[in-house]
Protein backbone atom coordinates (compact mmCIF):
# COMPACT_ATOMS: atom_id res chain seq x y z
CA UNK A 1 0.00 0.00 0.00
CA UNK A 2 1.26 3.49 -1.24
CA UNK A 3 2.26 5.87 2.07
CA UNK A 4 -0.12 8.38 2.48
CA UNK A 5 0.11 11.64 0.74
CA UNK A 6 -0.28 14.71 2.12
CA UNK A 7 0.05 18.36 0.71
CA UNK A 8 2.19 20.22 2.87
CA UNK A 9 3.88 23.54 2.53
CA UNK A 10 7.70 23.14 0.57
CA UNK A 11 9.71 23.54 -0.16
CA UNK A 12 8.95 20.16 -1.47
CA UNK A 13 12.17 19.53 -3.52
CA UNK A 14 12.98 19.13 -7.15
CA UNK A 15 9.68 17.52 -8.43
CA UNK A 16 6.76 17.44 -7.02
CA UNK A 17 4.52 15.07 -7.53
CA UNK A 18 0.71 15.85 -8.87
CA UNK A 19 -1.12 15.86 -6.05
CA UNK A 20 -3.63 13.07 -7.46
CA UNK A 21 -0.98 11.09 -8.87
CA UNK A 22 -0.67 10.21 -4.87
CA UNK A 23 -4.37 9.31 -4.34
CA UNK A 24 -5.47 13.08 -3.34
CA UNK A 25 -8.75 13.32 -5.44
CA UNK A 26 -10.59 16.72 -5.61
CA UNK A 27 -13.22 17.09 -3.01
CA UNK A 28 -16.51 16.20 -3.01
CA UNK A 29 -19.55 18.95 -3.31
CA UNK A 30 -20.06 20.24 0.29
CA UNK A 31 -16.60 19.66 0.92
CA UNK A 32 -13.19 20.75 0.67
CA UNK A 33 -9.23 19.74 1.27
CA UNK A 34 -6.83 21.07 3.78
CA UNK A 35 -3.49 19.58 3.04
CA UNK A 36 -5.39 16.91 1.00
CA UNK A 37 -7.18 15.59 3.65
CA UNK A 38 -11.35 16.13 3.52
CA UNK A 39 -13.09 18.84 5.34
CA UNK A 40 -16.65 20.41 5.37
CA UNK A 41 -16.27 23.24 3.90
CA UNK A 42 -16.89 25.89 6.63
CA UNK A 43 -13.95 24.45 8.24
CA UNK A 44 -11.72 24.84 5.58
CA UNK A 45 -13.24 28.70 5.15
CA UNK A 46 -12.61 29.21 8.75
CA UNK A 47 -8.80 27.86 8.01
CA UNK A 48 -8.37 30.02 5.30
CA UNK A 49 -9.61 33.11 7.34
CA UNK A 50 -7.18 32.07 9.91
CA UNK A 51 -4.13 31.61 7.78
CA UNK A 52 -4.61 35.24 6.08
CA UNK A 53 -5.16 36.57 9.41
CA UNK A 54 -1.69 34.80 10.67
CA UNK A 55 0.47 35.73 7.26
CA UNK A 56 3.18 38.40 6.80
CA UNK A 57 2.47 38.61 3.77
CA UNK A 58 -0.36 37.23 2.41
CA UNK A 59 -1.61 37.94 -1.37
CA UNK A 60 -3.94 37.44 -4.27
CA UNK A 61 -3.48 36.00 -6.70
CA UNK A 62 -6.40 36.56 -9.62
CA UNK A 63 -6.65 35.24 -12.44
CA UNK A 64 -8.05 36.34 -16.21
CA UNK A 65 -11.25 34.34 -15.59
CA UNK A 66 -11.59 37.35 -13.32
CA UNK A 67 -9.70 40.09 -14.54
CA UNK A 68 -11.36 40.38 -17.96
CA UNK A 69 -14.71 39.33 -17.12
CA UNK A 70 -17.35 42.38 -16.86
CA UNK A 71 -20.75 40.79 -16.07
CA UNK A 72 -21.99 41.79 -12.94
CA UNK A 73 -21.36 38.49 -11.05
CA UNK A 74 -17.72 39.03 -12.40
CA UNK A 75 -17.54 42.99 -11.11
CA UNK A 76 -19.05 41.85 -7.29
CA UNK A 77 -16.50 38.97 -7.08
CA UNK A 78 -13.96 41.61 -8.01
CA UNK A 79 -14.89 43.82 -5.27
CA UNK A 80 -15.32 40.77 -2.59
CA UNK A 81 -11.69 39.68 -3.63
CA UNK A 82 -10.68 43.62 -3.02
CA UNK A 83 -12.75 43.87 0.22
CA UNK A 84 -11.29 40.63 1.37
CA UNK A 85 -7.69 41.89 0.44
CA UNK A 86 -7.99 45.16 2.38
CA UNK A 87 -9.66 42.69 5.64
CA UNK A 88 -6.75 40.81 5.68
CA UNK A 89 -4.14 43.20 4.75
CA UNK A 90 -3.47 41.52 1.27
CA UNK A 91 -1.82 42.33 -1.43
CA UNK A 92 -3.60 42.12 -4.96
CA UNK A 93 -0.59 40.46 -7.72
CA UNK A 94 -2.76 39.59 -11.23
CA UNK A 95 -2.39 37.13 -13.50
CA UNK A 96 -3.58 38.73 -16.34
CA UNK A 97 -2.35 36.36 -19.08
CA UNK A 98 -0.60 32.95 -19.49
CA UNK A 99 1.64 34.32 -22.07
CA UNK A 100 5.06 33.95 -21.09
CA UNK A 101 7.12 37.42 -21.46
CA UNK A 102 10.61 37.46 -21.79
CA UNK A 103 13.07 37.69 -20.82
CA UNK A 104 11.35 38.52 -17.26
CA UNK A 105 8.17 39.81 -15.86
CA UNK A 106 8.20 42.39 -13.34
CA UNK A 107 7.15 40.33 -10.03
CA UNK A 108 6.35 43.31 -8.27
CA UNK A 109 3.57 43.99 -11.23
CA UNK A 110 1.94 40.51 -12.21
CA UNK A 111 2.68 37.02 -11.27
CA UNK A 112 3.07 34.63 -14.52
CA UNK A 113 1.84 31.09 -13.90
CA UNK A 114 5.67 29.31 -15.70
CA UNK A 115 7.35 31.11 -13.43
CA UNK A 116 5.14 32.21 -9.69
CA UNK A 117 8.23 30.94 -7.69
CA UNK A 118 9.74 34.27 -8.84
CA UNK A 119 7.00 36.13 -7.59
CA UNK A 120 6.55 34.64 -4.48
CA UNK A 121 10.55 34.77 -3.53
CA UNK A 122 10.23 38.48 -4.41
CA UNK A 123 7.87 39.70 -2.34
CA UNK A 124 8.62 37.14 0.47
CA UNK A 125 4.91 35.64 0.10
CA UNK A 126 4.12 33.25 2.77
CA UNK A 127 -0.17 32.90 2.00
CA UNK A 128 -1.11 33.07 -1.69
CA UNK A 129 -4.69 33.08 -2.91
CA UNK A 130 -5.75 31.82 -5.93
CA UNK A 131 -8.81 33.07 -7.61
CA UNK A 132 -9.91 33.12 -11.43
CA UNK A 133 -6.81 31.27 -12.78
CA UNK A 134 -8.00 28.68 -15.25
CA UNK A 135 -8.02 24.99 -13.40
CA UNK A 136 -5.06 24.12 -15.47
CA UNK A 137 -2.49 26.95 -14.93
CA UNK A 138 -3.28 27.05 -11.85
CA UNK A 139 -2.46 23.21 -11.05
CA UNK A 140 0.62 24.12 -13.02
CA UNK A 141 1.50 26.97 -11.06
CA UNK A 142 0.38 25.29 -7.60
CA UNK A 143 3.01 22.67 -8.10
CA UNK A 144 5.70 24.78 -9.14
CA UNK A 145 5.54 27.03 -5.50
CA UNK A 146 5.06 23.75 -3.51
CA UNK A 147 8.50 22.87 -5.21
CA UNK A 148 10.44 25.95 -4.71
CA UNK A 149 9.14 27.46 -1.93
CA UNK A 150 7.40 27.90 0.98
CA UNK A 151 4.40 29.87 0.30
CA UNK A 152 0.88 28.47 1.68
CA UNK A 153 -1.30 28.45 -1.31
CA UNK A 154 -5.28 28.59 -1.11
CA UNK A 155 -7.65 27.87 -4.41
CA UNK A 156 -10.69 29.63 -4.30
CA UNK A 157 -12.41 27.89 -7.66
CA UNK A 158 -15.26 27.82 -9.09
CA UNK A 159 -15.62 24.64 -10.60
CA UNK A 160 -14.16 21.66 -8.93
CA UNK A 161 -10.80 22.53 -6.83
CA UNK A 162 -7.18 22.09 -6.87
CA UNK A 163 -5.96 19.94 -4.87
CA UNK A 164 -2.33 20.91 -5.45
CA UNK A 165 -3.23 23.67 -3.23
CA UNK A 166 -2.81 23.65 0.52
CA UNK A 167 -6.55 24.09 0.70
CA UNK A 168 -8.94 24.13 -2.12
CA UNK A 169 -12.37 25.28 -1.56
CA UNK A 170 -14.65 24.13 -4.96
CA UNK A 171 -17.48 25.81 -6.07
CA UNK A 172 -16.30 29.01 -4.61
CA UNK A 173 -19.22 31.58 -5.68
CA UNK A 174 -19.60 34.88 -4.25
CA UNK A 175 -21.96 33.87 -1.56
CA UNK A 176 -18.72 31.59 -0.45
CA UNK A 177 -16.71 34.65 -0.82
CA UNK A 178 -19.16 36.64 1.39
CA UNK A 179 -18.56 34.09 3.77
CA UNK A 180 -14.87 33.95 3.83
CA UNK A 181 -15.07 37.91 4.06
CA UNK A 182 -16.71 37.49 7.26
CA UNK A 183 -14.63 34.72 8.60
CA UNK A 184 -11.34 36.97 7.49
CA UNK A 185 -13.10 39.88 9.79
CA UNK A 186 -13.76 37.66 12.52
CA UNK A 187 -10.38 36.35 12.18
CA UNK A 188 -8.38 39.77 12.55
CA UNK A 189 -10.41 40.33 15.41
CA UNK A 190 -9.34 37.36 17.19
CA UNK A 191 -12.34 35.43 16.69
CA UNK A 192 -12.76 31.87 14.90
CA UNK B 1 -35.79 15.02 -37.90
CA UNK B 2 -33.16 17.06 -37.19
CA UNK B 3 -31.27 17.91 -33.86
CA UNK B 4 -33.05 21.14 -33.64
CA UNK B 5 -36.17 18.87 -32.82
CA UNK B 6 -34.64 17.05 -29.80
CA UNK B 7 -34.66 18.10 -26.10
CA UNK B 8 -31.47 18.83 -24.51
CA UNK B 9 -31.13 16.75 -21.59
CA UNK B 10 -28.11 16.18 -18.83
CA UNK B 11 -25.69 13.13 -19.20
CA UNK B 12 -27.60 10.92 -16.55
CA UNK B 13 -30.75 11.32 -18.27
CA UNK B 14 -29.48 10.74 -21.80
CA UNK B 15 -27.46 7.81 -19.99
CA UNK B 16 -29.89 6.22 -18.06
CA UNK B 17 -33.46 7.34 -17.63
CA UNK B 18 -34.44 7.83 -21.58
CA UNK B 19 -36.56 5.91 -23.36
CA UNK B 20 -34.48 3.44 -25.18
CA UNK B 21 -35.31 1.06 -28.85
CA UNK B 22 -34.33 -1.77 -29.98
CA UNK B 23 -32.01 -1.89 -33.25
CA UNK B 24 -30.80 -4.41 -35.46
CA UNK B 25 -27.75 -2.37 -36.64
CA UNK B 26 -23.90 -2.72 -37.33
CA UNK B 27 -21.19 -1.30 -34.92
CA UNK B 28 -20.74 1.71 -37.97
CA UNK B 29 -24.11 2.37 -37.37
CA UNK B 30 -23.76 2.47 -33.25
CA UNK B 31 -21.48 4.88 -34.18
CA UNK B 32 -23.87 6.95 -35.78
CA UNK B 33 -26.70 6.88 -33.52
CA UNK B 34 -24.61 7.80 -30.72
CA UNK B 35 -23.15 11.03 -32.41
CA UNK B 36 -26.78 11.86 -33.38
CA UNK B 37 -27.79 12.13 -29.91
CA UNK B 38 -24.49 13.81 -28.78
CA UNK B 39 -25.19 16.87 -29.98
CA UNK B 40 -21.98 17.26 -31.73
CA UNK B 41 -20.83 20.55 -33.25
CA UNK B 42 -18.55 18.98 -36.02
CA UNK B 43 -16.92 15.78 -37.27
CA UNK B 44 -14.07 16.07 -39.75
CA UNK B 45 -13.15 12.85 -41.84
CA UNK B 46 -10.97 11.08 -43.71
CA UNK B 47 -11.26 7.49 -45.11
CA UNK B 48 -9.36 4.38 -43.80
CA UNK B 49 -11.05 1.03 -43.94
CA UNK B 50 -12.92 -0.58 -41.68
CA UNK B 51 -13.47 2.64 -39.91
CA UNK B 52 -14.36 4.67 -43.58
CA UNK B 53 -18.32 3.66 -43.07
CA UNK B 54 -18.71 5.33 -39.75
CA UNK B 55 -17.62 8.48 -40.59
CA UNK B 56 -19.40 8.32 -44.02
CA UNK B 57 -22.64 7.61 -41.83
CA UNK B 58 -21.91 10.61 -39.64
CA UNK B 59 -21.16 12.74 -42.91
CA UNK B 60 -25.25 11.47 -43.60
CA UNK B 61 -26.14 12.98 -39.95
CA UNK B 62 -24.62 16.50 -41.47
CA UNK B 63 -26.77 15.71 -43.94
CA UNK B 64 -29.83 15.59 -42.12
CA UNK B 65 -29.18 18.33 -39.95
CA UNK B 66 -27.36 16.80 -37.04
CA UNK B 67 -24.04 18.81 -37.31
CA UNK B 68 -23.12 22.03 -37.75
CA UNK B 69 -20.24 21.36 -39.61
CA UNK B 70 -18.46 18.63 -41.57
CA UNK B 71 -15.65 17.98 -43.97
CA UNK B 72 -13.10 15.46 -45.21
CA UNK B 73 -9.65 16.17 -44.10
CA UNK B 74 -6.49 15.83 -47.25
CA UNK B 75 -5.26 13.02 -44.36
CA UNK B 76 -5.13 11.37 -41.10
CA UNK B 77 -2.42 14.06 -40.02
CA UNK B 78 -4.87 16.74 -40.83
CA UNK B 79 -7.69 15.65 -40.08
CA UNK B 80 -6.37 15.51 -36.11
CA UNK B 81 -5.05 18.30 -36.70
CA UNK B 82 -7.96 20.20 -38.22
CA UNK B 83 -10.41 18.35 -35.05
CA UNK B 84 -7.80 19.96 -32.42
CA UNK B 85 -8.18 23.83 -33.61
CA UNK B 86 -12.24 22.70 -34.02
CA UNK B 87 -11.75 21.58 -30.33
CA UNK B 88 -9.68 24.58 -29.24
CA UNK B 89 -12.03 26.77 -30.55
CA UNK B 90 -15.01 25.57 -28.22
CA UNK B 91 -16.52 23.45 -30.42
CA UNK B 92 -17.48 19.60 -29.72
CA UNK B 93 -15.98 17.49 -32.46
CA UNK B 94 -15.56 13.99 -33.21
CA UNK B 95 -14.21 11.77 -35.46
CA UNK B 96 -12.54 8.24 -35.87
CA UNK B 97 -10.08 6.61 -37.80
CA UNK B 98 -7.66 3.19 -37.40
CA UNK B 99 -4.70 1.12 -38.13
CA UNK B 100 -2.35 3.16 -40.52
CA UNK B 101 -4.54 5.95 -39.86
CA UNK B 102 -3.76 6.26 -37.03
CA UNK B 103 -0.05 5.95 -37.07
CA UNK B 104 -0.01 8.63 -39.72
CA UNK B 105 -1.67 10.61 -37.57
CA UNK B 106 0.21 10.21 -34.07
CA UNK B 107 1.79 13.19 -33.10
CA UNK B 108 -1.65 15.10 -32.69
CA UNK B 109 -2.78 12.39 -29.71
CA UNK B 110 0.12 13.83 -27.05
CA UNK B 111 -0.62 16.95 -28.84
CA UNK B 112 -4.50 16.92 -28.17
CA UNK B 113 -3.82 15.40 -24.63
CA UNK B 114 -1.39 18.53 -23.49
CA UNK B 115 -3.92 20.67 -24.89
CA UNK B 116 -6.33 19.00 -22.28
CA UNK B 117 -8.70 18.96 -25.78
CA UNK B 118 -12.04 16.96 -24.99
CA UNK B 119 -12.31 15.51 -28.09
CA UNK B 120 -14.06 11.89 -28.30
CA UNK B 121 -12.97 9.59 -31.00
CA UNK B 122 -13.87 6.57 -31.97
CA UNK B 123 -10.63 3.81 -33.36
CA UNK B 124 -12.12 0.93 -35.31
CA UNK B 125 -8.90 -1.41 -34.34
CA UNK B 126 -6.42 -2.38 -37.61
CA UNK B 127 -3.25 -4.18 -38.59
CA UNK B 128 -0.31 -1.99 -39.18
CA UNK B 129 1.57 -2.65 -42.07
CA UNK B 130 3.45 -4.55 -43.83
CA UNK B 131 2.22 -6.52 -45.16
CA UNK B 132 -1.17 -4.88 -46.27
CA UNK B 133 -3.75 -6.10 -44.28
CA UNK B 134 -7.18 -3.97 -43.66
CA UNK B 135 -8.51 -6.69 -41.12
CA UNK B 136 -8.35 -6.34 -37.18
CA UNK B 137 -5.43 -6.61 -35.02
CA UNK B 138 -4.86 -4.32 -31.64
CA UNK B 139 -1.80 -3.47 -32.07
CA UNK B 140 -1.77 0.48 -32.45
CA UNK B 141 -3.55 0.29 -28.94
CA UNK B 142 -0.84 -0.62 -27.60
CA UNK B 143 1.05 2.26 -28.92
CA UNK B 144 -1.25 4.81 -27.43
CA UNK B 145 -1.46 3.68 -23.65
CA UNK B 146 0.93 6.42 -23.32
CA UNK B 147 -0.22 9.52 -25.14
CA UNK B 148 -2.09 10.86 -22.29
CA UNK B 149 -5.70 9.95 -23.79
CA UNK B 150 -8.30 7.83 -22.04
CA UNK B 151 -8.56 4.48 -23.37
CA UNK B 152 -11.70 2.49 -23.75
CA UNK B 153 -12.11 -0.58 -25.19
CA UNK B 154 -16.03 -2.07 -26.62
CA UNK B 155 -16.55 -5.82 -26.81
CA UNK B 156 -19.35 -5.13 -28.71
CA UNK B 157 -22.13 -2.65 -30.75
CA UNK B 158 -23.58 -1.88 -27.27
CA UNK B 159 -20.53 -1.57 -25.89
CA UNK B 160 -19.98 0.99 -28.39
CA UNK B 161 -22.60 2.99 -28.67
CA UNK B 162 -23.31 3.25 -24.75
CA UNK B 163 -19.09 4.15 -24.52
CA UNK B 164 -19.29 6.96 -27.27
CA UNK B 165 -22.46 8.55 -25.97
CA UNK B 166 -21.10 8.74 -22.27
CA UNK B 167 -17.52 10.09 -23.34
CA UNK B 168 -18.84 13.37 -24.16
CA UNK B 169 -19.71 14.27 -20.58
CA UNK B 170 -16.34 12.65 -19.18
CA UNK B 171 -14.45 14.29 -20.74
CA UNK B 172 -15.56 17.85 -20.80
CA UNK B 173 -15.68 18.13 -17.12
CA UNK B 174 -13.07 20.89 -16.42
CA UNK B 175 -10.89 18.65 -13.86
CA UNK B 176 -10.98 15.98 -17.08
CA UNK B 177 -10.90 17.99 -20.23
CA UNK B 178 -8.24 15.25 -22.01
CA UNK B 179 -9.43 13.19 -25.21
CA UNK B 180 -11.15 9.87 -24.68
CA UNK B 181 -10.76 7.36 -27.31
CA UNK B 182 -13.13 4.78 -27.36
CA UNK B 183 -11.60 1.83 -29.48
CA UNK B 184 -13.45 -1.64 -31.07
CA UNK B 185 -12.05 -4.23 -33.03
CA UNK B 186 -12.79 -3.48 -36.67
CA UNK B 187 -15.09 -5.59 -39.19
CA UNK B 188 -15.51 -7.99 -36.02
CA UNK B 189 -18.56 -5.12 -34.59
CA UNK B 190 -17.86 -3.06 -36.74
CA UNK B 191 -19.31 -4.59 -39.76
CA UNK B 192 -21.20 -7.32 -38.18
CA UNK B 193 -24.94 -6.65 -37.27
CA UNK B 194 -26.31 -6.75 -33.39
CA UNK B 195 -29.18 -5.80 -31.40
CA UNK B 196 -28.69 -2.21 -29.89
CA UNK B 197 -30.67 -0.78 -27.27
CA UNK B 198 -30.36 3.27 -28.37
CA UNK B 199 -31.86 6.22 -26.66
CA UNK B 200 -35.69 6.83 -28.50
CA UNK B 201 -34.86 9.70 -30.96
CA UNK B 202 -36.18 13.01 -28.86
CA UNK B 203 -33.91 13.57 -26.64
CA UNK B 204 -29.74 14.72 -27.21
CA UNK B 205 -26.85 16.05 -24.98
CA UNK B 206 -26.60 19.36 -23.48
CA UNK B 207 -24.74 21.69 -25.51
CA UNK B 208 -20.74 21.82 -24.79
CA UNK B 209 -20.07 25.12 -22.38
CA UNK B 210 -16.49 25.93 -23.62
CA UNK B 211 -16.47 28.36 -20.17
CA UNK B 212 -15.58 25.50 -18.67
CA UNK B 213 -12.43 24.80 -19.99
CA UNK B 214 -9.54 24.27 -17.81
CA UNK B 215 -7.43 26.68 -20.20
CA UNK B 216 -8.30 29.12 -22.27
CA UNK B 217 -10.75 28.93 -24.90
CA UNK B 218 -8.99 30.00 -28.82
CA UNK B 219 -11.32 33.50 -29.23
CA UNK B 220 -10.88 36.54 -31.43
CA UNK B 221 -13.88 38.47 -29.44
CA UNK B 222 -13.14 37.93 -25.58
CA UNK B 223 -10.44 39.27 -23.91
CA UNK B 224 -7.47 38.79 -24.05
CA UNK B 225 -7.90 37.64 -27.20
CA UNK B 226 -5.85 34.57 -28.24
CA UNK B 227 -6.03 32.96 -32.25
CA UNK B 228 -3.93 30.50 -30.86
CA UNK B 229 -2.93 28.71 -27.23
CA UNK B 230 -0.77 30.58 -24.75
CA UNK B 231 2.84 29.64 -26.53
CA UNK B 232 4.53 27.88 -23.82
CA UNK B 233 8.04 27.95 -21.75
CA UNK B 234 10.56 27.99 -24.86
CA UNK B 235 13.59 29.13 -22.69
CA UNK B 236 16.24 26.65 -21.34
CA UNK B 237 16.39 27.27 -17.88
CA UNK B 238 15.66 25.22 -14.96
CA UNK B 239 12.07 26.68 -14.44
CA UNK B 240 10.81 26.20 -18.19
CA UNK B 241 11.93 22.46 -17.84
CA UNK B 242 10.22 22.18 -14.64
CA UNK B 243 7.08 23.57 -16.08
CA UNK B 244 7.09 21.06 -18.74
CA UNK B 245 7.24 18.53 -16.12
CA UNK B 246 4.48 19.90 -14.15
CA UNK B 247 2.11 20.43 -17.40
CA UNK B 248 2.81 16.59 -18.13
CA UNK B 249 2.22 15.31 -14.57
CA UNK B 250 -1.25 17.74 -14.93
CA UNK B 251 -2.20 14.97 -18.16
CA UNK B 252 -1.52 11.83 -15.78
CA UNK B 253 -3.29 13.88 -13.24
CA UNK B 254 -6.82 14.52 -15.07
CA UNK B 255 -6.69 10.55 -15.83
CA UNK B 256 -6.97 10.20 -12.20
CA UNK B 257 -9.30 12.58 -11.53
CA UNK B 258 -11.31 10.98 -14.47
CA UNK B 259 -11.81 7.71 -12.59
CA UNK B 260 -14.91 9.00 -10.72
CA UNK B 261 -17.21 10.46 -13.91
CA UNK B 262 -15.99 7.26 -15.47
CA UNK B 263 -17.55 4.78 -13.16
CA UNK B 264 -20.99 7.45 -13.39
CA UNK B 265 -20.98 6.41 -17.52
CA UNK B 266 -19.41 2.65 -17.77
CA UNK B 267 -19.83 1.01 -14.43
CA UNK B 268 -16.60 -0.62 -13.01
CA UNK B 269 -13.65 -0.39 -15.37
CA UNK B 270 -13.54 -4.09 -15.04
CA UNK B 271 -15.72 -6.93 -14.89
CA UNK B 272 -15.80 -10.33 -13.27
CA UNK B 273 -17.62 -13.51 -14.20
CA UNK B 274 -17.41 -16.71 -11.40
CA UNK B 275 -14.79 -14.04 -9.65
CA UNK B 276 -13.53 -17.66 -6.99
CA UNK B 277 -12.66 -19.55 -9.98
CA UNK B 278 -8.28 -20.67 -9.52
CA UNK B 279 -7.84 -20.11 -13.17
CA UNK B 280 -9.11 -16.25 -14.55
CA UNK B 281 -8.68 -15.16 -18.46
CA UNK B 282 -8.30 -11.53 -18.78
CA UNK B 283 -8.95 -9.43 -21.67
CA UNK B 284 -10.78 -6.38 -23.31
CA UNK B 285 -12.51 -5.89 -27.04
CA UNK B 286 -13.77 -8.85 -28.72
CA UNK B 287 -11.09 -11.43 -26.83
CA UNK B 288 -13.75 -10.79 -24.39
CA UNK B 289 -16.41 -12.97 -26.14
CA UNK B 290 -14.27 -15.38 -27.16
CA UNK B 291 -12.41 -15.60 -23.84
CA UNK B 292 -16.66 -16.24 -22.41
CA UNK B 293 -16.99 -18.78 -24.87
CA UNK B 294 -13.77 -20.76 -24.62
CA UNK B 295 -14.37 -20.58 -20.41
CA UNK B 296 -18.12 -21.86 -20.68
CA UNK B 297 -16.54 -24.85 -22.86
CA UNK B 298 -13.92 -25.36 -20.38
CA UNK B 299 -16.57 -25.68 -17.64
CA UNK B 300 -18.18 -28.41 -19.54
CA UNK B 301 -14.69 -30.06 -19.48
CA UNK B 302 -14.25 -29.88 -15.55
CA UNK B 303 -12.20 -26.74 -15.65
CA UNK B 304 -13.15 -23.92 -13.11
CA UNK B 305 -12.49 -20.87 -15.27
CA UNK B 306 -13.52 -17.35 -14.56
CA UNK B 307 -13.52 -14.42 -16.77
CA UNK B 308 -12.16 -10.61 -16.18
CA UNK B 309 -13.62 -8.47 -18.78
CA UNK B 310 -11.28 -5.13 -19.26
CA UNK B 311 -13.32 -1.79 -20.13
CA UNK B 312 -11.31 0.60 -19.26
CA UNK B 313 -7.74 0.99 -20.08
CA UNK B 314 -6.72 4.19 -19.23
CA UNK B 315 -6.59 5.33 -16.92
CA UNK B 316 -5.52 2.32 -15.70
CA UNK B 317 -7.60 -0.63 -13.89
CA UNK B 318 -4.81 -0.94 -10.99
CA UNK B 319 -6.86 -1.96 -8.19
CA UNK B 320 -9.65 -3.48 -9.53
CA UNK B 321 -7.11 -6.00 -11.41
CA UNK B 322 -5.34 -6.62 -8.13
CA UNK B 323 -9.14 -7.13 -6.58
CA UNK B 324 -9.98 -9.21 -9.15
CA UNK B 325 -7.23 -11.38 -9.96
CA UNK B 326 -6.05 -11.98 -5.87
CA UNK B 327 -6.80 -14.99 -5.86
CA UNK B 328 -6.03 -16.55 -9.48
CA UNK B 329 -3.53 -19.41 -9.73
CA UNK B 330 -3.41 -19.03 -13.65
CA UNK B 331 -3.86 -15.94 -15.42
CA UNK B 332 -4.78 -16.24 -19.13
CA UNK B 333 -4.19 -13.16 -21.33
CA UNK B 334 -5.41 -13.74 -25.28
CA UNK B 335 -4.68 -11.20 -27.59
CA UNK B 336 -5.32 -9.99 -31.12
CA UNK B 337 -1.75 -8.07 -31.57
CA UNK B 338 1.24 -10.03 -31.83
CA UNK B 339 2.87 -7.56 -29.35
CA UNK B 340 0.90 -8.90 -25.84
CA UNK B 341 0.33 -5.45 -24.40
CA UNK B 342 -2.37 -6.36 -22.49
CA UNK B 343 -0.66 -8.87 -20.57
CA UNK B 344 2.24 -6.47 -19.98
CA UNK B 345 -0.40 -4.24 -19.10
CA UNK B 346 -1.82 -6.74 -16.67
CA UNK B 347 1.79 -7.64 -15.41
CA UNK B 348 2.47 -4.08 -14.40
CA UNK B 349 -0.11 -4.12 -12.01
CA UNK B 350 -0.18 -7.00 -10.35
CA UNK B 351 1.55 -8.96 -8.16
CA UNK B 352 2.77 -12.91 -8.58
CA UNK B 353 3.39 -12.40 -12.43
CA UNK B 354 4.24 -16.13 -12.47
CA UNK B 355 0.76 -16.90 -12.77
CA UNK B 356 0.54 -15.04 -16.30
CA UNK B 357 0.09 -17.04 -19.74
CA UNK B 358 0.89 -14.28 -21.76
CA UNK B 359 -1.39 -15.35 -24.84
CA UNK B 360 -2.79 -16.85 -27.26
CA UNK B 361 -2.03 -14.44 -29.51
CA UNK B 362 -3.26 -14.19 -33.17
CA UNK B 363 -2.75 -11.04 -35.22
CA UNK B 364 -3.60 -9.90 -39.05
CA UNK B 365 -6.72 -9.83 -38.85
CA UNK B 366 -6.73 -13.71 -38.14
CA UNK B 367 -10.26 -14.72 -35.93
CA UNK B 368 -8.98 -16.50 -32.50
CA UNK B 369 -11.46 -19.45 -31.94
CA UNK B 370 -12.83 -20.46 -28.54
CA UNK B 371 -10.80 -23.75 -28.64
CA UNK B 372 -7.81 -21.72 -29.08
CA UNK B 373 -8.04 -19.95 -26.16
CA UNK B 374 -9.32 -23.51 -24.33
CA UNK B 375 -5.95 -25.00 -25.15
CA UNK B 376 -4.40 -22.25 -23.01
CA UNK B 377 -6.96 -22.82 -20.41
CA UNK B 378 -6.07 -26.64 -20.39
CA UNK B 379 -2.27 -25.67 -20.17
CA UNK B 380 -1.74 -27.80 -23.44
CA UNK B 381 -0.54 -24.95 -25.92
CA UNK B 382 -0.45 -21.05 -26.39
CA UNK B 383 -0.48 -19.90 -29.67
CA UNK B 384 0.54 -17.00 -31.56
CA UNK B 385 3.21 -15.87 -28.92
Amino acid sequence: MAEHYRVLPGPEGYLPPAAALRGVLPARPGEALIEGEAVARDAAVRHIAARLAGAAVPTFFPGPQLLWRDTPYALERGRLVREIAREAGAKVIPMPDYRPKYPMIDPAVEINPNHPNLTIWHNQIDVGVFIGVHCHQANLALRIIRGGTACYTVALCAHDGHEDAHVSLRDAGNAVLEELRDAVRAAQKGGS
Amino acid sequence: MSSEALRPVPAPYLLFEARREEQFITGSEAVREAVRRANVDMAIAYPITPQSESMHLVGDLYAEGYLRDYFRGENEFAVMSQVAGAAMAGVRVFTATCGPGTLRAFENFPMWAGTRLPIVMAFMTRGINAPLTIQPDTIEMGMLLDTGILMLHAENAQDLYDMLLGAFSVTERTVVHVPLGVFVDGFFVTHTRQKVRVVAEDVKLEPYNPAESPVPTVDMETPPVRYMRDPFVMKSNYVSYAAHASWQQEILAAAERARPFLREVVGPFVEQENPDAPIQVVASGTAVAQAREAARLAREEGLDVGLVKIKVLRPAPRDELRRALARAERIVIPEFNRSGWLAREVASMIPGNDRIVAGPRVYGGMTMPPEVILDALRGTRVAGV
